[in-house]
């Protein structure tokens, strides 16, 4: 004790120097618990990134088979009307198996042949349908078409299903993989862009179901939540951050609103199934009740964002306003909210982000039905890309789990998109006082 | 800069021995070249204009400076002869022999016990919880503390006045047993009494160790020091006994700062 | 289609009334602007907002009670049998009588008593399209002609039109007064009804889950079970995990980014945990069913345990993750909060780095990060999208992380997702667990944000 007292210099004697080692041990430990922190962090970022891209990318293209299918007349318009409801309804399938049967004519049993129509797509009909409705002069020809091949086959070109395997085992069996080395030694198998991902509603058959109905749904759903949050959620910012006196009321909004933000989304939901829907009678699946919902949700997000903008504009800017005469009103619209704007629609844009993003509300307000038809307006049934992917996600199909994560990565591009408008936003227009 | 007839840069006994001292924050140069020596056993107060980079100086001493992004301090240090810029001297062995206080008395959210208790800790410095009492005991004792604290040792330190919690950090400086105490006006944030009750421990303090202190008052310069160093714009301009800087200045600038034409 | 004709009607005639405020402004002082006590555009703006203002909120009131009255009115010309059937049924035969007048497909041949009264509700339907029409319209009118006569050289008009802005602005943020007594009323009156079913105690303190409900009465296992016992037990197992997972890596990633880490570390890994958060949490859900939840069960079974492919575990260690950048933001923020003489004063007794953050930093930031537990708890309990996808639906009662359990919000959606009438006791459950889910969030919020407020009082 004594000589350590007496002791001059920098840490000389044996003791100390041991312990210090110690303690820059325990330093090291310390310092490398953060970067494994942020490293499992990180890692875990890459791991859903990578088997969100390694599932999903084989959806963005698609296989057709070639054939050449010949248009018959009596099958397609037997009365020779050329009437537009009577070629949408005719039976198509039967020329493309006529055309398959054609290239397998030793195919004779019974359940080879329900085999062999199988390896196209159930679609087959549509799909002639549509080059008929656009061409009626097809009719009597024949043609070269590349019809879609079915999910199993799909995903058996694409190598998911091994053959190698045992038959019992795999969903393609011997015979078909036989016919499809036929048909791919004769060129027939082709692979293409999935343009239907990108241009059509939803399916049970995943080789035709397709993202835009959702995108188009979120569209409107996200358009509904932006017309009714963005101007109240200003209002009643500028309200609280400029007007309103301090007292118990705006103390009960404010803290209101705080905790609104926390409340879970899904119980939002629940509103939205108890008032709008039960109550005010609204139709189901709609996107206006689905973004009246969001709208609710993101609304205290976008009044603290919006808040935080306008307590940023300093009140020199005020006083000059008032200095020349403008009124209380004047003073806000002219010059505190046109300044704030930025910082508000940052927020606001994040708010929209969040709300794309959202799922388990409108799980609530029945978004989840099966919907094929793009959705024209606010009102009618429309899914969101969130809830697509869900469904898609419960959906047991093999091929449904790369459109599912295909979907993902759309929905990850939009918000990528958002966040990034966010960004640019923030650092090209927020003045620092 | 300096010529020995009108300094006294360096002296017979120093503690510490500062040579050619410059310190830049990212770039932007604070202190030019000091030259000043710290003695044993006295007060030595550095006085100057607010942002002539006297603090700056005396968290050099201990290399607070090293917390700072961007601050660069060369020349040379040294305290007991040894070298203190130096890479290879341990920054944390550095201050545990040269304790600082701050200017706002800042006690750690502990209780009184654990924020005196705290240095000994982690240095290691005792064995077992009779001695580390002692240590604690001793430490409040020679800051004066002991006799306000002794039967609430276990409340916490930030519920104690502004007097106490500097005697407080300064007991908690002294527990870990430095060479030598910074303190960086360890006054400015406390009323009249507890400045005189602080003032008198720094006095008492001189006795064990080589104190340090940055103060904005020349009263209180005169009334702890023996050694005075004066500076302006980030260089020395006098440095002397204390007595005579403040009776007989012999440069104009020191003059004219003390009778108050400027600062 | 008939709102956006409505609000366009609103919109022509405000825009006429600006013109003629304007104009009416204007001619009173004979052109002379400078007579006038407000600028002409705010007279203008004062008759406009008179011509929209009470027939949107017109609009709003009758669309709202529209569809409650049109129901009402059909069911008291219903015959006296049909009005006397039980709730449930009576909301059977109006969806099929809304249904059959709509023109979507009904189930069976509709009864001619149901046609009637379709035919009722079409034609009621439209009286109130074209009442509410005229009405609208004219409420307009009469609102823009009374406003134009009071429109004069003196007449304050920007400080009416101001007032008016004012009152609209109040009203905007009333709305989230409203919405909290919204969603607390809808919440609290179909738990209620729930509660005239199943009583509260049996509720909340019974161990059975099971809500199948039989449609009739004579079928086996006639009536579910109501316990929410295993539900709450699944929530907070699903929660510890997370907890565990997201507060060491979340703390520590925060210690490391405001203590450690260079500007330009800082810079990166912020939005690192920026992009974990802004992750959808379907997205998180795909993730812990598809990839976790099946390596979990592989991790399970190579340790001879029987794993389940939607065990506790799997959600959990997902929620963990999703809740990381919640956990470390925030921790981050009240790191940041603690004042830089506490650490100088550490430093300057010779601690090193970590001892400072571990024995000065962390106490001081103490009641801040627990806030932030608190906040990032609720966080976890409210999660839907993860557990619907990676948890099971059976309520198990235990502890075994490799076991399914299911949550309050799995119960919650798989009650109410799909075509259920409105008043079984399955539905009504939701509202309870909502109930539930609810309070017990908001009270870790109030908790949480009293916490974090006390400390950064403390600093300030």
């Amino acid at each position: 004790m004594t000589d350590r007292e007496q002791s001059t210099g920098i840490a000389v004697d044996s003791a100390e120097v041991k312990h210090a080692r110690k303690r820059y041990r325990a330093e090291r430990r310390f310092r490398m618990y953060g970067v494994a922190a942020i490293a499992a962090a990180a890692g875990m970022l890459a791991l859903l990134v990578i088997s969100i891209v390694a599932t999903g990318w084989t959806a963005f293209y698609q296989h057709s088979i070639a054939l050449d299918v010949t248009f018959e007349a009596k099958v397609i318009d037997p009365k020779g009307g050329r009437d537009p409801s009577v070629l949408a309804r005719a039976d198509y399938r039967k020329l493309a198996r006529a055309s398959l049967r054609k290239l397998f004519p030793d195919v004779k049993k019974r359940g080879d042949k329900r085999k062999l129509y199988g390896l196209l797509s159930i679609g087959v009909d549509q799909q002639l349908a549509e080059l008929v409705a656009a061409d009626p002069s097809l009719i009597g020809q024949t043609r070269r078409v590349e019809i879609y091949a079915s999910d199993d086959v799909d995903s058996f070109l694409k190598g998911f299903i091994d053959r190698e395997a045992p038959e019992s085992d795999r969903r393609i069996k011997d015979k078909e993989i036989a016919w499809l080395d036929k048909l791919e030694t004769d060129g027939a198998i082709t692979s293409h862009l999935n343009l239907r991902f990108w241009t059509k509603g939803d399916s049970r058959e995943p080789e035709l179901a397709g993202f835009w109905g959702a995108m188009v749904g979120s569209f409107f759903t996200l358009l509904v939540t932006l017309a009714l949050s963005f101007p109240v959620g200003v209002l009643a910012a500028t309200y609280l951050e400029e007007f309103a006196p301090k007292n118990r009321w705006t103390d009960i909004i404010e803290v209101n609103i705080n905790n609104l933000a926390a409340v879970p989304s899904i119980v939002f939901g629940l509103l939205g199934l108890a008032v709008f829907l039960n109550f005010f009678g609204l139709p189901r699946s709609a996107p206006l009740v689905g973004g009246m919902v969001l709208a609710l949700m993101t609304l205290p997000t976008i009044i603290i964002a919006s808040r935080s903008a306008l307590k940023a504009v300093p009140p020199s800017i005020r006083e000059a306003a008032f200095g020349v005469g403008a009124s209380e009103l004047q003073v806000v619209t002219h010059h505190v909210v046109p300044l704030a704007l930025p910082g508000i629609l940052t927020g606001a844009i994040i708010g929209m982000a969040r709300a794309l993003g959202e799922t388990a509300p409108l799980l609530m307000i029945g978004m989840v039905a099966f919907i094929v038809d793009i959705p024209g307006s606010v009102t009618d049934p429309a899914t969101v890309m969130p809830v697509q992917i869900y469904l898609w996600a419960d959906s047991p199909e093999r091929a449904f789990v790369a459109r599912t994560s295909a979907g993902v990565m759309a929905l990850l591009g939009f918000l990528m998109l958002m966040n990034a408008l966010a960004v640019i936003l923030r650092k090209r227009f927020e003045r620092r006082w | 800069m300096l010529d020995s007839e009108t300094n006294s840069a360096t002296i017979a006994d120093p503690k510490v021995v500062c040579r050619d001292v410059s310190v830049s924050y990212s770039g932007k140069q604070a202190l030019f070249d000091i030259d000043l020596d710290i003695g044993s056993h006295q007060v030595t107060s550095l006085i100057g204009p607010s942002g002539c980079g006297k603090s700056t100086f005396l968290r050099c001493m201990n290399r607070m400076n090293d917390v700072i992004d961007g601050c660069v301090v060369t020349g040379s240090i040294s305290v007991d002869g040894v070298e203190i810029l130096d890479d290879e001297i341990d920054a944390v062995q550095l201050r545990r022999r040269v304790g600082m206080v701050f200017q706002k008395p800042n006690p750690f959210p502990k209780s009184i016990y654990d924020n005196i208790a705290y240095g000994p800790r982690i240095h290691g410095l005792v064995r077992g919880k009779d001695e580390l009492d002692e240590v604690v005991q001793t430490s409040l004792e020679r800051a004066g503390l002991w006799e306000e604290v002794k039967d609430r040792l276990l409340q916490p330190g930030t519920g104690l006045s502004g007097g106490q919690q500097q005697r407080l950090c300064i007991a908690r400086a002294i527990a870990v047993r430095p060479d030598v105490i910074l303190m960086d006006e360890p006054c400015s944030a406390l009323d009249p009494i507890a400045t005189a009750r602080v003032e008198e421990l720094i006095d008492e303090l001189k006795r064990s160790y080589s104190i340090v202190i940055v103060t904005h008052s020349m009263q209180q310069a005169a009334r702890v020091s023996q050694r005075t160093a004066f500076f302006h714009l980030g260089i020395v301009v006098e440095v002397g006994e204390t007595e005579q800087i403040f009776t007989n200045p012999r440069d104009e600038r020191t003059q004219g700062y003390i009778t108050g034409r400027y600062g | 289609m008939q709102i956006w004709l409505i609000l366009g009607v609103i919109l022509l005639l405000a825009a006429y009334g600006y013109q003629r405020g304007k104009g009416g402004a204007l001619a009173a002082v004979s052109g002379d602007a400078s007579q006038l006590h407000s600028l002409p555009s705010y007279h203008g703006a004062y008759v406009a907002l008179w011509a929209a203002i009470p027939a949107l909120i017109a609009c709003v009131i009758w669309l709202s009670a529209e569809h409650q009255i049109i129901e009402a009115l059909v069911v008291s010309g219903l015959s006296a049998e049909s009005q006397a059937l039980e709730p449930q049924r009576l909301a059977l035969l109006m969806s099929d009588i809304r249904n059959l007048s709509s023109g979507d497909i009904v189930r069976a041949d509709p009864s001619l008593e149901v046609q009637a009264a379709a035919a009722r509700y079409t034609e009621l339907a439209s009286i109130s399209l074209y009442a509410k029409f005229a009405v609208i319209a004219a409420l307009s009118a009469i609102c823009l002609f009374f406003a134009k006569k009071r429109i004069a050289g003196q007449f304050r008009a920007r400080n009416r039109v101001e007032r008016i802005v004012r009152y609209i602005m109040i009203a905007a943020s009333v709305i989230a007064i409203l919405t909290t007594i919204g969603l607390v009323l809808s919440l609290l009156f179909e738990a209620w009804r729930f509660f005239l079913r199943v009583p509260f105690h049996d509720f909340l303190f019974g161990t059975h889950w099971s809500p199948q409900t039989a449609i009739r009465a004579d079928q086996v296992g006639a009536s579910g079970s109501f316990g929410a016992i295993p539900i709450f037990a699944g929530t907070l197992l699903i929660t510890l995990i997370a907890m565990l997972i997201a507060v060491p890596l979340g703390l520590f990633s925060a210690i490391y980014m405001s203590e450690y880490a260079s500007p330009r570390a800082r810079g990166a890994i912020k939005p690192l945990l920026e992009v974990l958060a802004g992750v959808p949490t379907v997205v998180y859900g795909l993730f812990a069913a598809l990839t976790v939840g099946p390596y979990v069960r592989g991790f399970g079974e190579s340790f001879g345990i029987d794993a389940s492919s939607e065990s506790a575990l799997a959600a959990g260690l997902v929620m963990g993750v999703m809740i990381i950048p919640f956990v470390s933001s925030l921790s981050d923020d009240v790191i940041n909060a603690v004042p830089q003489t506490l650490r100088d004063g550490s430093y300057a007794l010779g601690a090193t780095q970590s001892e400072t953050i571990r024995q000065v930093v962390l106490p001081a930031a103490l009641p801040g990060i627990v806030g932030a537990v608190l906040l990032a708890v609720s966080r976890a309990i409210g999660e839907t999208m993860i557990v619907v996808m990676a948890a099971g639906l059976a309520a198990n009662l235990t502890a075994n992380p490799f076991e399914a359990v299911t949550t309050v919000t799995v119960q919650i959606v798989t009650l109410l997702v799909g075509d259920q009438e409105f008043d079984s006791s399955k539905t009504l459950a939701a509202f309870a667990l909502g109930l539930v889910l609810f309070f017990v969030t908001l009270a870790l919020n109030i908790i949480a944000l009293k916490v974090v407020r006390k400390y950064r009082e403390k600093y300030d």
